[in-house]
């Protein structure tokens, strides 16, 4: 499964900051507290560039905390990160999306009463259209419109909903709106996605396509960052994954080293016992 | 009692002055609230700062009468950017609140005696709008049939005001189909995902409120013109709430809902009151149950209990899509709710109404 | 002459405004009025009375044959209001020769204001000593020239009173956002349904006369009712059909403004007092002179709220309804009836807004709007507190109240409530949510 350039991380060592050859987004003493807990506390993280990174970790280890800082919808008590080597510490969301960074939701955010084409239209970036005095000159951005249109059109069919394309996303289901939402990312043209539970309340049938769009993605050279609860996914199709425990990140390596790591059996067990999967592995 | 009499005042409502006026207002409101998502209650604090605009320059320094339009659109800019800057990053509650207490610290503030030498206190500012009147093309008369009859005066103001509606709506109309409105009805929907995808959500804001501000402020400068008076305790926030009525009557979010719920508002409001006031005059109701002065009251009562009843029963309004409404029912609201997980979240909602 | 000119042409916009519908009703008459009678209790008509603003008249009345007279006035401030002892009846006589003009009468905005002339029979030589005083302020009245210190002692009181009985009436508020997400914004109607139970039974015409105190007990009593049964009947039917927050919200928009209406209907637009404890002397504690009512509206406020806060740490209920305001999800996981607490801070809500509009009716006078004035204020001590939380609604509600009166210190007295709005706004400046609020996660 994984394609030359994703085995890069071959030779890297299973060690928590460890460097990579060519990361792409790099972390540095970034922290944050919610009334005196200290939910995010990250020393040093390096993601490798177009790889399927893994994060994982117990309830409450900060995961989608981490996520905020990183993409600006949270601010960070301290800390630094660069990505694709520009530091964007404190910087707007937006700006970061802009950049190539960009996110989805761990409860789907579809625009409701948007159709699904007009979800898709809105991720392109640079549109003339979007600004208020072209706005109103039709010519001014009909042909790009219908440009963008084309592109949303090729992914809906590759994302398998080009079926409902002129529906409210609204009344789309829960495995069609994750769908739609890793869709509407890509057609913001994102050097790294990163993915907060793409596989939550997805069923099934739409799962292994689901799956098999994110390995896609990191062939066509798209780093990939996402967090998830189901080992079995983890473990199948990342490259690398990232274990938070606390707010810190306690062990890193390739999926194999992971599963035998004592600190990540602890942090799980010691959190809780019923979470699936580690316990039980050798 | 006589329905022609009734017809005729509901029927000079509808298409009077006031109702361009506030159709006007409403379509600013529209961008806030129909397509932004914007909850701004201080909406009257826009038509105030209009109708100063133009009756201060005009009554207080003798200018002319287009300086004071600048001015009172320039005064909307300004404010809609002060009001924006603390206000737009807060969630629509919270928005709300704060706008609709900036709208009655304006009034409080013109209302002051210290600024009487300029906006003339309570008292206001009279006879401001003479050159208005001078231009106006149409030969002095009355025109129409029965009670549905205007005066030049008042159909120069129609003219003028629904003139008003109809470019700001045509405007209304490109600017939603863009894709300029394509990212403002994101924001509504969920400013998040608009943030996630690049979109400036505060500058999209930004640009609705002083956008709406400046068609508030424009009705606001007719309700002068048209009066040629201005005193602060007319923009008390009653005018906004009514504002807000006659959006969601007519469908807040649709193009034409702001100038056919207007035109229905305020034939609905005048039908009620002549035909109390007939049916008091009559004796068909007594006198002691409800007396003239009382209709005034009742009216607004009324007002309110269709506001109540619309949103419980038809929420999309006459123009609206029942279907696309039922979209936003759950979708955009209900944070503490929706928040924690989508499966679980369901049932315990269900839990509750146990 | 040129004010009579004014005046007529002021009735004239006003009527223009009326009859063109932008603002039907003006929701801010200041008044100046009163009711004089003779030592036996009898209406004393025909007397002339005369309002001075900045040594100017602003408007004179001649008492009615019910003793009553009226002074519509331009704007709150402060104002002089002379007594023409010249038209005084044979055997009449004003107590105090000084009573003949009351300086410095402060009329806040909407305020509806009374003042007394205690008059005495006899026609000779009035008795030396101090008369009694006219109406207590409501606000800060001292009269002119007192020391700076002793202003703000004086304004330090009535803040702490405003203040709290804006508390008292914003912990329902709050904390039915905290549990149900609404921003209820027929909130004040509850005030002001509170207070008008009270003046029915207390003072109204055609009611039983009861004495202030039961009367109040009752209010409460509708109060907590009315806002159980909108709970029951209108709030809960429409968070079961799925209603969302912003719908529900202008949905409380609409309730507000039938609910006033109506009111006014009923009531009519005449604000009028209870019928006890208008008329005391002050009594001097210390730099600051307080009415024994002020006293007892200051203590039974701080009391019912230590009460409320006991209660919310203490009681079973009480600390459900936290728990509930904290995280609904999880109370609910964790065996909470979240229904059933719903209603019951719908009840202790309404209950205490009913109270507070007692409270604030005797402090001032029964309108038929006073809770819809008091609801910005109420908004403001919420969203200071940080919405959902009822102690910061305390909290809030004290800072409020301390704002608008401390601004009087050195602004026009007109502005107060615009000083405490204003600090709501500078207070969302810095911090969005709340002093006491706390932060969402995203996502």
């Amino acid at each position: 499964m994984t394609a030359p350039p994703r085995g890069v991380l071959a030779g890297t060592a299973a060690e928590p900051g460890v460097a990579k050859p060519d990361p792409l987004l790099v972390v540095d003493r970034v922290g944050k507290a919610f009334g005196g807990i200290q939910a995010v506390d990250v020393e040093h993280l390096e993601v490798q560039r177009g790889v399927i990174t893994g994060l994982i970790g117990p309830n409450g280890a900060g995961k989608t905390t981490l996520f905020n800082l990183l993409t600006g919808f949270d601010r960070a008590d301290t800390g630094t990160w660069s990505f694709d080597g520009r530091a964007v510490a404190g910087l707007a969301a937006h700006r970061l999306a802009r950049r190539g960074m960009v996110r989805t939701f761990q409860l789907t955010k579809v625009l409701g009463r948007l159709t699904v084409l007009e979800n898709m239209k809105l991720g392109a970036t640079g549109q003339r259209g979007e600004r208020l005095v072209p706005a109103l000159l039709r010519p001014a951005w009909r042909r790009q419109e219908a440009a963008i249109e084309r592109r949303a059109d090729v992914l809906l069919a590759r994302f398998k909903l080009d079926a409902m394309r002129d529906a409210y996303a609204g009344y789309l289901s829960g495995g069609q709106r994750k769908l739609l939402e890793v869709a509407r990312a890509l057609m913001v043209e994102p050097t790294m996605v990163m993915l907060d539970e793409p596989m939550a309340g997805v069923n099934p049938a739409l799962r292994q396509s689901l799956l098999g769009q994110i390995t896609d993605l990191a062939d066509g050279g798209t780093s990939v960052l996402f967090v998830e609860h189901d080992m079995d996914v983890v473990m199948r199709i990342s490259d690398w994954v990232v274990c938070m425990a606390q707010g810190q990140v306690i062990a890193e390596g390739p999926p194999s080293s992971i599963l035998g790591n004592r600190a990540v059996i602890d942090a799980y067990l010691g959190s809780q016992h019923d979470e699936p999967g580690l316990g039980e592995q050798p | 009692m006589d329905i022609l009499v009734i017809l005729g005042d509901a029927g000079r409502a509808a298409l009077g002055p006031q109702a361009a006026i506030y159709a006007l207002a409403a379509i600013g409101l529209n961008i806030h609230f129909g397509y932004t998502g914007l909850l701004n209650l201080g909406q009257v604090g826009f038509m105030l700062v209009g109708a100063y605009g133009v009756a201060i320059t005009v009554a207080t320094f003798g200018g002319p009468l287009w300086a004071g339009v600048l001015v009172g659109l320039a005064c909307a800019v300004v404010l809609a950017i002060l009001l924006g800057i603390p206000t737009l990053r807060l969630r629509a509650d919270y928005l709300a609140i704060a706008t609709i207490a900036a709208g009655e610290v304006l009034r409080l503030t013109y209302n002051a005696g210290f600024a009487q030498p300029v906006t003339g206190g309570v008292y206001g500012l009279q006879q401001f709008a003479g050159s208005f009147y001078a231009t106006n093309p149409i030969s002095p008369g009355s025109y129409g049939v029965g009670r549905l009859v205007y005066s030049e005066r008042d159909l120069w103001v129609m003219v003028v005001g629904w003139g008003a509606v109809a470019l700001a709506t045509l405007g209304l109309f490109l600017l939603i189909r863009s894709p300029w409105g394509r990212v403002l009805r994101s924001v509504r929907e969920d400013e998040d995902a608009a943030r996630s995808l690049g979109k400036n959500v505060f500058g999209y804001k930004m640009q609705s409120l002083i956008l709406g501000g400046v068609l508030g402020a424009l009705g606001g400068m007719l309700l002068a013109v048209d009066t040629q008076a201005v005193a602060p305790n007319t923009f008390n926030p009653v005018v906004t709430f009514y504002l807000y009525t006659l959006l969601i009557l007519g469908g807040a979010g649709r193009v034409l809902g702001p100038a056919l719920g207007s035109v229905i508002f305020w034939f609905l409001l005048l039908f009620i009151d002549s035909a109390l006031l007939q049916a008091i005059g009559a004796g068909y109701i007594p006198a002691e149950v409800l007396s003239p002065s009382d209709v005034g009251a009742l009216r607004f009562a009324l007002v309110g209990l269709a506001l109540v009843l619309l949103l419980a029963f038809r929420p999309a309004g006459i123009l609206g899509n029942p279907r696309e409404m039922r979209l936003e029912a759950g979708a955009a609201g209900t944070p503490r709710r929706r928040r924690k997980s989508t499966q679980a979240g369901s049932d315990r909602e269900r839990g509750v109404a146990r | 002459m040129r004010q009579r000119l004014v005046t007529l042409l002021l009735l004239l916009f006003a009527g223009m405004a009326v009859t063109s519908g932008a603002a039907a009703l003006a929701q801010d008459g200041e008044v100046l009025q009163g009711t004089l009678e003779g030592p036996d209790g009898d209406p004393v008509p025909e007397v002339v009375i005369t309002v001075e603003g900045d040594g100017q008249q602003v408007g004179t009345a001649t008492s009615g044959p019910d003793g009553n007279w009226t002074v519509p006035l331009p704007a709150p401030g402060t104002y002089d209001v002379l007594l023409d002892a010249g038209t005084l009846p044979e055997g009449l006589r004003l107590r105090d020769e000084d009573d003949a003009t009351l300086t410095d009468v402060t009329v806040r905005p909407g305020q509806q204001r009374t003042v007394l002339f205690p008059l005495e029979s006899g026609s000779g030589e009035p008795e030396a000593g101090p008369g009694a005083a006219p109406a207590p302020p409501p606000g800060p009245t001292e009269p002119a020239g007192p020391s700076f210190g002793s202003r703000l002692a004086q304004l330090l009181v009535a803040g702490v009173k405003y203040g709290t009985i804006i508390a008292i009436t914003s912990i329902g508020l709050s904390l039915v956002f905290g549990t149900t997400g609404l921003i209820n914004f027929a909130h004040g109607e509850l005030v002001t349904i509170g207070a008008m139970t009270a003046f029915f039974l207390n003072a109204a015409a055609l009611g039983p006369g009861l004495a202030l105190i039961p009367a109040a007990v009752v209010a409460i009593a509708v109060g907590a009712l009315v806002g159980g049964a909108l709970e029951r009947g209108l709030w809960r039917p429409l968070r079961i059909r799925g209603t969302g927050r912003i719908n529900l919200f202008i949905i409380s928009i609409g309730l507000s403004l039938f609910l006033r209406h109506i009111i006014l209907v009923f009531y009519g637009s005449r604000p009028q007092p209870y019928a006890s404890y208008t008329i005391q002397q002050a009594i001097e504690l210390g730099p600051i002179a307080i009415t024994p009512r002020d006293l007892v509206i200051t203590l039974v406020t701080l009391g019912v709220l230590l009460a409320v806060g006991l209660m919310l740490q203490r009681s079973r209920i009480g600390k459900a309804m936290r728990a509930v305001a904290d995280d609904r999800d999880l109370a609910e996981s964790s065996g909470v009836d979240v229904s059933r607490v719903i209603l019951y801070v719908w009840l202790l809500g309404g209950g205490l807004a009913a109270l507070g509009g007692v409270l604030f009716g005797l402090s001032e006078i029964v309108t038929w709007d006073m809770g819809f004035r008091l609801l910005l204020l109420m908004f403001a001590a919420v969203i200071l507190g940080g919405l959902g939380s009822a102690f910061g609604a305390m909290a809030g509600g004290l800072l409020v109240g301390l704002v608008a009166q401390l601004s009087t210190l050195y602004f026009p007295i007109e502005l107060q409530n615009a000083w405490a709005l204003g600090v709501l706004i500078l207070v969302l400046l810095v911090r969005p949510r709340g002093i006491l609020g706390r932060a969402e996660r995203v996502g």
